[in-house]
């Protein structure tokens, strides 16, 4: 009796689990599942590929684990003699059957990740009939606890937001002022390391207007969760309205004011008609040390959070 | 610097703590003083050499770190599930994750399964203690003064609040200024030394002391599992040894190796610190394994399937945990080929994985199982590791990885190995062998109770995490200030609590089972269904643990002893017992490196090189100390064997 | 343990114990080895990040590394000097042999020492950059090696001298000359690919 008592309450949670399952997946509003751009695109499509496999799994081993449950429980009424083999201690071939299958699963795994590790290094493809635009590039450089947009052709800087074109690649040339961040728009696709006296590089794209959130993903301190930003995709022609109207209407960006700026701590929005990269560029060797050599005691104070600018439909 | 400015001061909780450490203490001297106490402490505990005693003290401190990082996730998850009761500001809870992934990693699951390793292993391969006695002392003292050091970082000068994976430059002198940095470094080094020392121990103890007749392949798969953990250990170990003292260099004496400035390369640490990281993570799960293939073995009452191919994916696995550690980071930017290459060493680790899974499925293949305790703990592992094991490949493929990295994604993959395989071996394992340890077993229905309050709990709480992590939640986020992320993030605080009811209800069993159960009468304790050589010993185990080493020649003997009635009291056999001494010099010596660690801390030199001195002649003395042991008489193992076995 | 005691065969080996000790030795110095690659690779990867400071071919000179390298090297021959006088029973030639040896240590000490606070004046310090941090935490570290095992040889010649060659001193003076051998191995290392390949780039 009480192992059926048991039993009952392992299987109890396979529903239990489900539902959790489908709960999260039924609510396809999932950022990272529900991709705006084609970089978004591959990484989703590779994390469904995989996922067929990994259920594939769990199927197998669920299924299993369960039959030799239920079977070969001491107690089950109607055991018989041959059930119970304790000097079974091994056979080859299924050994090896067991050995080959998770293999080749490897092998079918690897080659859609080495692929798509190939193709995000390059600017993504234009869909099927469309000219290849040349891409926008955008330094983003991450400071304690905020990010600076330069767009070098359009010499404008804009502070903790981000305005970019629809349907063109944009590369993004990362960097840090200070201490290693991660630029993640996880509508746009996955991220990479904002590290101070190098650059990274990371192609994006976004396919539908609309505004995403993008973030410091890294790890970085005190201010880390206010680091995030807004992404506004928009046509083409919107977005070049906006660089036109940052280029008239706001002001240059001086080096005293850009030094204030990057002091550790927290900042609204600004814009500005000309970039930091012309006084300095914290990618190279002579610019991965401006921040600290000037404001190393500001390190050490607290600014003591306690909370931080939420969604709108947040109640 | 003024007493003010080290303890720490502004917050309720610390306040609290501060009044519950001294409580603590003034109740456990009182006590002591009361029950005249001390000299048996001292004299029992404190100087002892015994590998069973020290390795009950390593799973008692184990136990109470447990509860330490427990409460540090308990306070986040309140923190993440009530966003509007400003519980605890974002440095608040920076040193919260910060203490919690430190203290549960290096002051728990390793000392936890160092602790079982230190009663188990010697007792499986007939072995009458370590190589070395002294030695192992040592390391627990040492393992013992750097967790306290790291503990009281919480009331004095503050906590970490980098990580525990400490990455710089934010960990740096320049932006992570005080003593707080420094207790995270002084705390790991100093108890890292004790780490090494133990896996060179137990690697001579196993390869030096089996009993007569028992090879390599003969030994018992929880003891192979050590010794490979142990390769891994003195492999992987110096690494973090030699990270650990750059950054203390850089930030006590201000070199320039993590530094922005001067031309210092930071990412150097996160490679430093990933190639003995990953290694790390086996190093806490390949004894886990080696657990669980004992538990399953002995209550399915049949012998491990695929023993061979256990062993050996055990040492292919070690091998890979040395290959992969970039996968930890491929978002730096190292380039497609460098990605492609660790991404599938990083996947490879699947395979031999996946040989032991399914070994221990077909280990119950034709099995009668018994569901006890350590069974429950060890059938579960199954169906919940394999959720953390593909949700691991998942992470290994790169290109998916740059989505899930840094997110929830990843946390929900780690604690469902970590805990799932860890934490769940630990209670198995001490579950299991609890009776060798303490002459008793601990109560099962209690036991079923906690299992199924810490199981339900752990699903519920980390499950959700997948889909916070793929709504793209960052991990060590201090607030939930999305409010699509609030329901799950509920759900996953409603299981933590599940776990943390789990874990008071196991602790109680202790208590529980200290004052009701039955006492062991034989050694065999699970109903005579022991296959190894520790369950051929008496309980309470006798402290030179074999009377007579029986020959080995097969893989669980204790089986054949059994059928042919032999035991470890052969009367024909018996020889003097050659054991080392008890002595004070090992927890003196590790307090007066305590000492050197704490100033070094705080920068005050003096005190450094006052302790450190004190620890160099410490160490003159031992070389000075020719005491030889003792032998124990033939007579008095006739007596004690006799009594024992009710002879 | 010590029930297994052998009649023949090196003093050091006779007893259980002592082969414990010289295995559990072994294994420690392959961490070691492990901890010196991680400084070596650490080297490696922060060469030519000398900031402002100077270059490495600036201050390097090839005339004191090579006595230094002399030094040592001799040293590690009279170590084997003083193990030969151990197995043929010898104390005193034991104790001259390695008091030699530690005569060639502490001379060795003391040129690392004039040459590293010779870099100091010239400006390049611990504290000046990247790659002057990794050089002396490098050599620094096989220093404090050398001066370590220079302080444990001389508390093993006092327990010789009062006891006399048994299986646990003759363990113990075994184990010392496998770490003055392996110190020796290292400063190889250090000499070719610091000094010589830092004087040529």
């Amino acid at each position: 009796m009480k192992n059926k008592h048991l039993r009952s309450r392992w299987l109890g949670l396979l529903p239990f689990s489900l539902i959790l399952f489908l709960s999260g997946c039924g609510n396809l509003e999932m950022t990272v599942l529900n991709p705006k751009g084609p970089v978004a695109q591959s990484q989703y499509d590779l994390i469904m590929y995989s996922l067929w496999f990994m259920l594939g799994i769990i199927v197998v081993v669920f299924g299993l684990f369960a039959f030799m449950l239920i079977k070969y429980r001491a107690n089950r009424p109607g055991r018989k003699e041959s059930d119970y083999e304790p000097n079974l201690h091994g056979n080859t071939m299924i050994e090896i059957v067991w050995t080959v299958i998770p293999l080749i699963i490897v092998i079918l795994l690897s080659i859609p990740t080495v692929t798509t590790l190939f193709d995000l290094e390059k600017a993504p493809e234009p869909a099927d009939g469309q000219e290849p635009k040349e891409p926008l590039v955008i330094h983003a450089t991450a400071a304690d606890w905020k990010w600076f947009f330069s767009y070098p052709e359009q010499d404008i800087e804009t502070v903790n937001y981000l305005h970019i074109p629809t349907d063109r690649p944009i590369e993004f040339m990362l960097t840090s002022a200070d201490s290693m961040s991660a630029l993640w728009i996880p509508a746009l696709g996955g991220q990479k390391y904002n590290m101070a006296g190098m650059m990274t590089k990371l192609y994006l794209q976004a396919d539908e207007e609309g505004v995403y959130d993008g973030r410091n993903s890294n790890f970085n301190g005190e201010g880390f969760a206010a680091q995030t930003f807004k992404v506004h995709a928009e046509s083409e022609e919107d977005f070049n309205s906006w660089v036109e109207e940052i280029q008239n209407e706001a002001p240059e960006l001086t080096q005293e004011q850009y030094n204030e700026l990057v002091k550790p701590g927290l900042t609204d929005e600004a814009s500005f008609s000309s970039t930091h990269l012309d006084f300095v560029n914290h990618a190279t060797t002579d610019g991965a040390d401006y921040v600290v050599e000037r404001y190393r005691e500001l390190y050490g104070e607290k600014i003591e959070l306690y909370d931080i600018d939420r969604e709108e439909t947040f109640e | 610097m003024h007493i003010t400015d080290i303890l720490v001061t502004g917050e309720p909780i610390i306040y609290a703590a501060m009044v519950s450490i001294a409580l603590v203490t003034v109740a456990i001297v009182f006590l002591l003083t009361y029950f005249k106490k001390w000299g048996w402490l001292w004299r029992e505990w404190l100087t002892t050499v015994d590998h069973k005693k020290i390795g009950i003290m390593y799973i008692l401190s184990a136990l109470a770190m447990l509860f330490r990082g427990g409460m540090d996730a308990m306070m986040m998850r309140v923190q993440l599930a009530f966003p509007n009761l400003g519980f605890l500001d974002s440095q608040h809870y920076n040193e919260i994750f910060t203490t919690h992934g430190t203290i549960m990693i290096i002051f728990m699951a390793m000392p936890f399964l160092i602790g079982l390793m230190n009663i188990i292993v010697p007792l499986q391969i007939g072995a009458r203690d370590f190589a070395f006695p002294y030695l192992n002392a040592l390391s627990f003292w040492s393992f013992f003064f750097g967790a306290m050091l790291f503990n009281i970082s919480f009331v004095i000068g503050g906590s970490p609040d980098a990580g525990w994976t400490s990455y710089t430059p934010l960990s740096g002198a320049a932006m992570s200024p005080g003593p707080g940095q420094n207790f995270y470094l002084m705390g790991l080094q100093l108890s890292g030394i004790g780490t090494l020392a133990t896996g060179i121990n137990l690697m001579v103890t196993i390869l030096k002391m089996r009993a007569p007749g028992m090879k390599l392949f003969h030994m018992p798969i929880f003891t192979w599992s050590t010794l490979v953990t142990c390769f891994i250990i003195v492999f992987a170990f110096p690494i973090l040894t030699v990270a650990l003292a750059l950054l203390t260099i850089d930030r006590i004496f201000g070199s320039q190796f993590f530094t922005l400035t001067g031309e210092g390369l930071p990412m150097m640490w996160a490679n430093l610190f990933w190639m003995w990281g990953h290694p790390e993570v086996y190093i806490v799960i390949l004894p886990a394994f080696g657990i669980f293939s004992e538990v399953i073995a002995t209550f399915a009452k049949k012998r491990l399937f695929g023993y061979n191919a256990m062993v050996w994916s055990m040492i292919i696995i070690a091998l890979l945990s040395f290959l992969v550690w970039v996968h930890h980071f491929f978002t730096m930017g190292a380039g497609a080929f460098v990605n492609s290459v660790f991404s599938v060493s990083t996947m490879l680790i699947a395979v031999p994985t996946g040989v032991k899974i399914f070994n221990w499925l077909a280990t119950l293949y034709k099995s009668k199982i018994e569901f006890t305790v350590p069974m429950l703990w060890s059938l579960s592992f199954i169906p919940s590791f394999i959720l953390g094991g593909v949700t691991g490949v998942m992470l290994g493929m790169a290109a998916a990885d740059y989505q899930f990295h840094n997110s929830y994604f990843l946390v929900a993959h780690f604690h469902y190995v970590l805990i799932a395989g860890t934490v769940f071996a630990c209670f198995a394992g001490l579950v299991f062998w609890y009776p060798k340890m303490f002459g008793h077993k601990m109560n099962e229905r209690i036991g079923k109770w906690a299992f199924w309050l810490f199981f339900a709990g752990f699903h519920v709480c980390f499950f959700p995490q997948y889909f916070l992590g793929l709504d793209g939640m960052p991990r060590r986020l201090f607030i939930t200030n999305i409010a699509e992320w609030l329901p799950l993030n509920i759900i996953s605080t409603v299981g933590a609590f599940g776990m943390g009811l789990g874990f008071a209800v196991f602790v109680y069993n202790i208590y529980y089972s200290y004052r009701y159960s039955e006492r062991e009468t034989t050694g065999d304790s699970w109903n005579g269904n022991g296959r190894t050589l520790e369950w051929a010993t008496t309980t309470p185990v006798p402290f030179y643990n074999f009377a007579t080493v029986p020959y080995v020649d097969e893989i669980d003997p204790y089986v054949r002893m059994k059928e042919e009635g032999k035991t470890t009291f052969d009367e024909t056999k018996l020889k003097p017992i050659h054991m080392p001494s008890y002595t004070g010099q090992p927890i003196i010596m590790m307090s007066f490196l305590g000492l050197a660690s704490f100033g070094l801390i705080f920068e005050w030199i003096p005190v450094a090189i006052a302790g450190l001195i004190g620890g160099v002649v410490m160490m003159i003395v031992r070389s000075f100390d020719y005491d030889d042991g003792y032998y124990v008489s033939v007579e008095e193992i006739k007596r004690i064997e006799r009594k024992a076995r009710g002879l | 343990m010590a029930a297994e005691e052998l009649k023949t065969g090196p003093l050091e080996y006779r007893s259980q114990e002592g082969r414990m000790g010289i295995l559990g030795f072994w294994i420690f110095l392959g961490a070691e080895v492990v901890l010196f690659a991680t400084l070596f690779a650490t080297y490696a990867v922060l060469f030519g990040r000398t900031a402002d400071a100077p270059t490495p071919a600036e201050l390097f000179e090839p005339g004191i590394v090579l006595i230094m390298t002399f030094l040592l090297l001799t040293s590690s021959f009279t170590c084997g000097l003083a193990v030969n006088e151990m197995r043929k029973g010898n104390t005193k030639g034991l104790t001259i042999w390695m008091v030699i040896t530690l005569a060639l240590g502490v001379a060795f000490l003391g040129f690392e020492i004039y040459e590293f606070v010779h870099y100091a004046h010239e400006g390049a310090t611990l504290q000046s950059s990247a790659y002057w941090s990794a050089f002396f935490v490098l050599a620094g570290t096989h220093g404090l090696h050398v001066t370590l095992g220079i302080g444990w040889a001389i508390l093993l010649l006092i327990q010789i001298a009062k006891r006399g060659l048994t299986n646990k001193t003759s363990r113990k003076f075994f184990v010392i000359s496998l770490y003055w051998h392996f110190l020796d191995v290292i400063w190889i290392f250090i000499f070719t690919s610091v000094y010589l390949i830092g004087m040529v780039i």
